[in-house]
């Protein structure tokens, strides 16, 4: 008896997900073993984020089933688990999506997130690229059973680099922690509890830190947006592109997403992985400072490494059209050297896209007196 | 040579037989055929005077509509101009600054809205994608003109009147049509 309790545990843990057995580091939790085969069998995750400690455990999202504790002990888990919280044991055996109770249970996760969220989609800049959209696609029911009013807050400045929208927010405090660990002094974090539970910067003081615009990229759902990028357009109307620049700040990565509209900076955000979370390089998060995100909004400050990769399935890929070659134009060498008349040219007619207006120069979003002036 | 179809005929070149020859009953044949139509219902219509009835899936030109207050719907969300397939809607978004309630439902809306009418083919797409009920097709046609200059559609062609400040043009552009379930 006593060798077998003190029998040394396995440098690695087997673990079955879904039936695809793996092995992983003792100390993994379940969420990143799945992430580890990828693919469907990975929960989805809204307030866990990799990059900062001590996320995860808040949405349920990631709820799985544990069919089997571990080889030692084989019982079943009684309830669901969160997978970000859970570490792995050897031999245990976790069931996601080939567990109707999962699916069930994750419905219902959503619904619970979608209580108070308001369906303003139309207006949020997040739109296109966000978690919770996704989540609700994948994993929601249709429809609402909810007959009450919505909860509201009074509109908070938070500064002029980032957009609260309280109403929006899901409570997965990730930007709290981007707060806590990214910035040197945090000034904002969660007041109240409950229902009433708001996030907000200690008497609204505008959080000024360098890196505080990562929140932006951390929040899953649009209660945190680019004021400089608000209202400009929509996500999937502009291109993104892969650059880089030489910031002074050490602590800058430098590498970042630019999101284009012609040769208009409109936005600037950290490169994301696969999960959506902000990359590594080198095994440290990629997050950008707030001059490389707010300031340089011109594509000479920035060195373009090419077209970023968008899974063709979101809606940022319409439009784009990968590959294009255009044809030669021959009506020239037809024509012998001369050009067509042109009947029109759309520039003279249209009032979008006017060359003399430049959304991206404002510094947050245009008003009735901008399109306006000059008239 | 193989044959393309298998509908290709080849051309008769038999002589013509005698009744063929006689040319004359052929031509008769005809007279009485263009002769029997006019005893029969004309087809057409004098268009400007008379107009024929609509179906209820017509899809003409697109107005933008308002609620009942007079507000515009439209919020600029895109889906319009990412559903169009002819990739004819375009739009700049603003935010409504404070005292303008009364011109906009929603934060955000449509500071300009173009429709190319040259690009547009009417197939409703964005009628479908609108989430506002901000757009519709109507019961008009794109009018016909030698130029191409005055194709595209601003917010002022496509915007529905008032219905508060104009509620008589409000009730002719809504036209008759009813909505089907």
């Amino acid at each position: 008896m006593a060798d077998e309790i003190k029998k040394e545990p396995p440098a690695n843990f087997k673990v079955t997900i879904d039936n695809i057995t793996i092995e992983v580091t003792p100390g993994t939790t379940i969420l990143n073993a799945a992430r580890t085969i990828g693919g469907d069998v990975t929960p989805p995750a809204m307030c866990y984020y990799s990059k900062l400690q001590g996320s995860g455990g808040k949405c349920r999202t990631c709820l799985v089933e544990v069919a089997a504790g571990s080889t030692a002990d084989p019982r079943p888990m009684p309830k669901l688990v969160a997978s970000c919280r859970t570490t792995v044991m050897d031999g245990m055996i976790v069931k996601n999506i080939t567990s109707d109770k999962v699916k069930d249970a994750r419905a219902g996760v959503v619904e619970f997130l979608l209580l108070n969220h308001p369906l303003d989609c139309p207006i949020c800049d997040q739109a296109g690229e966000c978690h919770l959209q996704d989540l609700g696609y994948e994993h929601g029911k249709e429809g609402t059973r909810y007959e009450f009013k919505r909860r509201t807050f009074e509109k908070e400045d938070i500064g002029p680099y980032i957009q609260l929208h309280m109403t929006r927010c899901i409570l997965c405090y990730r930007c709290t922690y981007v707060a806590d660990q990214l910035t040197d002094k945090r000034v904002h974090g969660i007041l109240d509890r409950g229902e009433h539970a708001e996030i907000s910067t200690y008497i609204s003081k505008a959080i000024d830190n360098d890196f505080s615009g990562n929140m932006i990229d951390v929040c899953p759902v649009g209660a945190l947006t680019d004021k400089t990028f608000r209202f400009k357009n929509r996500v999937w109307f502009t291109k993104p592109v892969d650059a880089h620049r030489d910031c002074e700040n050490p602590k800058c990565c430098g590498k970042t997403t630019l999101w284009l509209r012609g040769d208009e900076v409109f936005r600037v955000t950290a490169r994301k992985d696969q999960w959506g979370e902000v990359q590594s390089y080198d095994g440290k998060p990629g997050w950008i400072c707030n001059t490389c995100r707010f300031d340089k909004k011109k594509t000479t400050d920035w060195v373009i490494e090419g077209v970023t990769k968008i899974n063709r399935h979101s809606v940022i890929s319409q439009g784009k059209y990968e590959g294009l070659v255009m044809p030669k134009e021959t009506i020239q060498e037809v024509l012998g050297g001369r050009s067509p008349r042109l009947l029109m040219d759309i520039h003279t007619e249209s009032e979008v896209n006017k060359p003399t207006v430049h959304l991206s120069e404002i510094n947050g979003p245009a008003h009735s007196d901008t399109f306006n002036e000059g008239k | 040579m193989q044959a393309l179809t298998n509908r290709a005929k080849t051309v008769d070149r038999k002589p013509m037989t005698l009744l063929e020859r006689a040319y004359l009953p052929a031509i008769f044949k005809g007279m009485s055929i263009t002769f029997g139509h006019m005893f029969k219902k004309a087809p057409t219509i004098s268009y400007p005077e008379k107009t024929r009835p609509f179906s209820p899936v017509f899809r003409g030109l697109h107005i933008l509509n308002r609620d009942e207050a007079g507000r515009e719907n439209c919020t600029a969300c895109g889906l319009c101009a990412v559903a169009c397939p002819a990739e004819a809607i375009t739009m700049e978004a603003a935010e409504r600054k404070a005292g303008e309630e009364n011109l906009y439902r929603e934060e955000k809306y449509a500071a300009r809205y173009e429709i190319n009418m040259l690009r547009c083919i009417f197939c409703g797409l964005c009628e479908e994608a609108c989430p506002k009920d901000a757009i519709y097709l109507s019961e008009t046609f794109a009018p016909a003109n030698f130029q191409r200059k005055g194709f595209i559609y601003g917010k002022e062609d496509l915007l529905i009147p008032n219905p508060v400040t104009e509620p008589e043009a409000y009730a002719k552009a809504k036209g008759g049509r009813v909505a089907v379930k």
